[in-house]
């Protein structure tokens, strides 16, 4: 029996780390949203890595905070430990990561959202989606349950049709034994979407008392307090330290000879795994070469005594494992608490998104997270979080938001994804943006709280907080490049102190701060300021001199991009009636459906000549036009 | 304009008494104007449009003049491409137009693609719609000849030179990337700024090699440098005039020796040749004796051709055999002079000593085997194969002016690290080089160094 349960502006179709943004993304742009999950007590659940952030992640968690989204503020919250990243490297690879309570994470964000003006959460699993004339309109619930909806997201993650593999077993399931969404994916098959199998795996976890800790290496957190939010002011000071171990030649031989039990290589796992996060059979096999591989200990939480073991993701047989985990310094007596596991699962191919995330054969869905063929937690609380804002602008019809590859890494992200689709779970590398020094950690800010402002997630105290420091960080810089310093007695026993050869003429304070073994403080100290700058101001002060040329080389860059994004191609666009297109550019186009040059010139198998003859045609179009 | 500012040879390459670079876009007039040196004291930019300037043009950091010209400049939108255009009409060959457009090039002009500046006059709306479609099949058609005519070139050494070069880049980068990405990865060395000077230096050192040893590349920039050597009296000067007064030279002074050298540019079957030290063959005949002199060796050394003049009319002497030996593994054309005289001369001695050299017999006086001369050049530097028309031209400015901007990259990143710049930025330059090497072989980028980054390490949780 179907009942009709409600009406709202977004209903988003899962509460992970995708659905947690997305949720909270729509109603704070101010559409009246329900978000509804399998299982309350999953909210934001980690089944994985107990972690947040890392290289280029960890800039996402930062990105995600400018536009307004929750990640940052709740991993603040609920951390166990955090470190930066790359601190002896250039400032455009800095990155914090941060170790999750994964407890009290979930906890945290299901408050959150809960106390969310505008949003709902509750507990049911979505069947269908009600699709009338190619546009969405609202869902229906295993229990018969129909809620309307001017747009819809959809947030599934690894659930649709997943399948645990573990050894010779293998069984329908989610994460960490969740229902599997089984209908959904049929569902979405019959409304004509191409969906691809995608694998990842888990490792195994172990008891804390069984470990013996003297023979591993402490990892701790940072001394500095730090965070991922610009507005978060209260931080963790008590944190845990993890563990480092190694396999080694035993580990590995147990490993090989236990190969024919494993589910990768007897060709049970048909889905594509990640190269980027191997099993350990996988290690073992592709680099054989390799003595030993890393394995951190990393605490679950502070309530519990799970410890997951990073390095060791595998879907051997239960038995293997637990001998496996033996041959490891430190867990010689482990106590393994989960196994580990393989995990295969539904993507759809994400070429068949608009940049706004927002489906090309069904109007007013979205999708957004593992389903869209990611990888990781900020990869999908990122594209959670612009799902969700363009979900609840277009609801409330409002002009919807995508970033560029020059805003932002979500924006290198979703490009990626919907313009060149992907192989295998998709994670964000630092290496896959263009434009890496321009989306440093430390300007995430500067970069986004405008636009996250504009659309309304950001607050108007915070955005008045923010330009103030903008402004202070331009005065500054004025200052530094108006002030001459002499060079005295002082000036040069400071510079030689530091490393530097003397001074022979006067020179401006910016210019001395260019050298390489000058900083802010020194400057500072040669040529104070009158006001008091926080550090925040005088870290940007500092990058932003100091890379000045660099970061000059690289908007040039942008600057010839943005052109090539401005010339628009029309939807209608009939790529068949472009003579001089070769024919595999030809039918990238007509898959992909480039919204500009720019976004077609990245496709591959598109040339520079077919992006010229593409050229031509667009502005014959407009002649034509004119001469109507 | 929307556009950035494009040159290229208008002109069909050939001997030409003009030839004609074009230059079009927003930075057109600018840059002719740092390059350009007229009588009066007007600069380019304040001329009216549509003249024509008589001057010099000049290399603005040295003030050294490159080239004789007529410069017509012409404002937007009333020009071909309806953007501002500069046309430099300079001598014809390829040497004295090749330099006007490297140093065009070197003052940020980029070297237009295949069709495109009629690709511009249609995109600023001159020609008409109707003309649309053939715009396009021109650009197909271009493009992919230009393509075929560049991998039939780049199937040689160069290419695997380049290819080589690159994945070293690659590997350099990939090395940092994980560093970057993996900071807690063990397994592999950290990218030291050591290393990374190790590394950048290398490919530094090699692209500057590449861009000497392009042989077609450097032909067509510089001339081969060519030296006559001979005993006296064995006819070199009339050699050197044979070769200058049948093709015209251009006589360039080189200050800063102790004495000028002089050298002289002469076009012979589509090969440039700069002739070397052509004063010292005038002056004094004497150049088996300034063999020892060190400046002679550096002159042989520098030295792409040697034309070995023998006297057919005296004995194979120990001098000439010295000669020999002075340049052996170099590519050398033996000339047999003198064949009007009676013979003298041992020819199965000249045959030992010119295993792999080709030999040549003229009659200077008469006039007779400069033909036979002219052909064993072409033959030595074409080998049959390639040809002087436009394309083949254009792919290979193209490459040099490629490779010139990846050592540029690559120099920037070998200051950057030895300034003590973080690796990631020098980074940024170092992928620069990269990519400017896969322009040359048509390779794309990204995805490349992530398929290099797992396949080199054992990456992930």
């Amino acid at each position: 029996m179907q009942y009709e349960a409600g009406s709202y502006d977004v209903i988003v179709i899962g509460a992970g780390h995708a659905g947690s943004e997305a949720g909270l993304a729509a109603a704070r742009v101010g559409a009246k949203t329900m978000m509804i999950t399998i299982n309350l007590d999953m909210v934001a659940f980690m089944p994985c890595n107990p972690s947040v952030g890392g290289p280029a992640k960890g800039i996402v968690v930062r990105e995600i905070d400018a536009l307004g989204g929750e990640m940052g503020k709740n991993i603040d919250k609920t951390h166990i430990q955090m470190r930066m990243l790359n601190t002896a490297k250039g400032p455009a690879v800095r990155a914090l990561r941060a170790q999750a309570d994964k407890f009290l994470y979930q906890q945290e964000m299901k408050k959150t959202i809960e106390d969310q003006e505008n949003l709902t959460l509750i507990q049911g699993m979505v069947e269908e989606l009600i699709v009338e004339n190619d546009v969405c309109t609202g869902v229906i619930t295993k229990t018969g349950a129909v809620y309307r909806a001017k747009t819809v997201v959809i947030t599934t993650g690894t659930y649709l049709r997943g399948e645990i593999i573990l050894g010779e077993l293998k069984y329908s399931s989610g994460p960490n034994n969740q229902q599997p969404s089984i209908r959904l994916s049929e569902h979405l098959e019959q409304l004509g979407f191409d969906l691809v199998r995608f694998k990842t795996g888990t490792p195994p976890r172990v008891n804390s008392s069984s470990i013996d800790y003297s023979k591993t290496e402490i990892q701790p957190g940072d001394e500095v307090p730090r965070a991922f939010s610009y507005e978060t002011t209260k931080f963790i000071t008590d944190q845990l330290p993890c563990w480092l171990t190694y396999t080694n030649e035993g580990t590995h031989q147990l490993i090989d000879d236990n190969l024919h039990r494993s589910p990768m290589y007897s060709g049970m796992i048909k889905g594509t795994g990640p190269r980027y996060c191997p099993s350990i059979e996988d290690k073992v096999v592709r680099f054989n070469d390799k003595p030993r591989h890393q394995i951190f200990l990393e605490p679950e939480g502070r309530n519990t005594k799970e410890v997951y073991v990073q390095g060791l993701s595998t879907s051997l047989p239960e038995d293997v494992q637990v001998k496996i985990l033996q041959t490891i310094p430190g867990l010689e007596k482990a106590e393994m608490m989960r196994a580990g596991y393989a995990i295969e699962y539904d993507a759809i191919v994400p070429t068949q998104l608009w940049p706004t995330l927002e489906t090309k054969k069904i109007k007013n869905l979205y999708t957004a997270g593992q389903i869209n063929g990611t990888s990781g937690y900020e990869e999908a609380a990122g594209q959670g979080l612009m799902a969700g804002i363009n979900a609840g602008l277009n609801a409330i019809g409002k002009e919807e938001l995508i970033l560029s590859r020059s805003d932002a890494y979500i924006g290198v992200l979703i490009d990626d994804l919907v313009t060149k689709g992907t192989n295998e779970p998709y994670r964000l590398l630092t290496s896959r943006a263009e434009y890496r020094l321009l989306l440093r950690h430390d300007n995430a800010d500067l970069r986004l709280t405008e636009i996250g402002f504009n659309i309304g997630m950001i607050k108007e105290e915070r955005y008045n907080r923010f330009l103030l420091k903008k402004e202070a960080v331009e005065m500054e810089k004025g200052r530094l490049k108006s002030n001459f310093i002499k060079p005295t007695k002082e000036v040069q026993e400071v510079i030689t102190a530091s490393g530097g050869s003397e001074l022979k003429d006067g020179i401006r304070a910016s210019d001395l701060l260019k050298r390489p073994e000058m900083d802010y403080s020194h400057i500072q100290r040669l040529a104070p300021s009158d006001v008091e700058l926080s550090g925040e101001v005088t870290e940007q002060v500092e990058i932003q001199i100091k890379y000045e040329g660099y970061i000059e080389k690289s908007l040039q860059q942008v600057d010839r991009l943005k052109k090539m994004e401005n010339k628009k191609i029309p939807e209608n666009i009939d790529y068949d009636a472009i003579s001089g297109l070769a024919t595999e550019a030809r039918q990238k186009l007509k898959l992909v459906h480039p919204l500009s040059v720019a976004q077609a010139s990245r496709i591959s198998g598109v040339n520079p000549a077919d992006v010229s003859i593409l050229l031509v045609y667009l502005e014959q179009g407009k002649i034509a036009r004119v001469s109507q | 304009m929307e556009f950035d500012t494009i040159t290229a040879i208008s002109t069909p390459l050939g001997e030409g008494a003009i030839a004609i670079v074009r230059i079009s876009g927003d930075e057109a007039i600018e840059i002719a104007d740092r390059i350009f040196k007229g009588p009066g004291r007007k600069g380019l930019l304040e001329v009216n449009s549509h003249t024509i300037h008589y001057g010099h043009l000049i290399q603005p950091k040295t003030g050294e003049i490159i080239e004789e010209v007529m410069v017509s400049v012409m404002k937007g939108p009333k020009t071909f491409t309806r953007e501002d255009v500069v046309e430099i009409n300079c001598h014809g060959g390829i040497v004295s137009v090749n330099r006007v457009l490297q140093l065009i090039l070197s003052q940020g002009a980029r070297l237009a693609e295949p069709g495109e500046f009629t690709k511009r006059a249609f995109l600023n709306g001159r020609i008409d719609l109707s003309q649309a479609e053939a715009v396009m099949d021109l650009i197909r058609a271009k493009t992919d000849k230009a393509m075929n005519v560049a991998l039939g070139q780049m199937e040689g050494r160069l290419s695997k030179l380049i290819q080589n070069l690159r994945q070293e880049i690659l590997q350099t980068l990939a090395q940092v990337e994980v560093n970057i990405d993996y900071p807690e990865y063990d397994d592999v060395e950290e990218m030291t700024h050591r290393l990374f000077l190790e590394k950048g230096s290398y490919v530094k050192t090699e692209i500057e090699k590449l861009l000497h040893t392009a042989q077609q590349g450097k032909i067509l920039r510089d001339g081969l440098a060519t030296v006559i050597i001979g005993r006296p009296n064995v006819g070199k000067s009339s050699l050197l005039n044979s070769l200058v007064h049948e093709n015209k030279a251009i006589v360039t002074d080189i200050p800063g020796t102790t004495r000028d050298v002089i050298e002289e540019y002469v076009n012979v079957r589509g090969v440039p040749l700069k002739l070397v030290d052509t004063a010292g063959i005038r002056e004094t005949e004497d150049i088996v004796e300034r063999i020892g002199v060190e400046r002679s060796r550096a002159v042989l050394k520098e030295a792409d051709l040697i034309l070995l003049v023998l006297n057919y009319s005296d004995d194979f002497t120990a001098e000439d055999e010295k000669l020999f030996q002075a340049v052996e593994g170099m590519d050398v054309i033996v000339i047999i002079n003198k064949t009007d005289l009676p013979q003298k001369i041992d020819l199965a001695k000249v045959k030992e000593n010119s295993t792999s050299h080709k030999v040549v017999s003229t009659s200077l006086l008469e006039d007779k085997g400069v033909d036979e001369l002219e052909k064993a050049i072409a033959s030595l530097f074409f080998e049959g194969s390639l040809e002087t028309g436009d394309l083949t031209y254009v792919s290979n400015a193209r490459h040099i002016a490629l490779l010139g901007q990846a050592l540029q990259s690559i120099s920037d990143a070998v200051e950057a690290i030895e300034m003590g710049t973080p690796i990631d930025l020098v980074q940024i330059d170092f992928t620069k080089a990269w990519e400017l090497l896969g322009e040359i072989i048509g390779e794309s980028v990204q995805d490349n160094l992530i398929n290099q980054l797992f396949s080199q390490f054992c990456l992930g949780k």
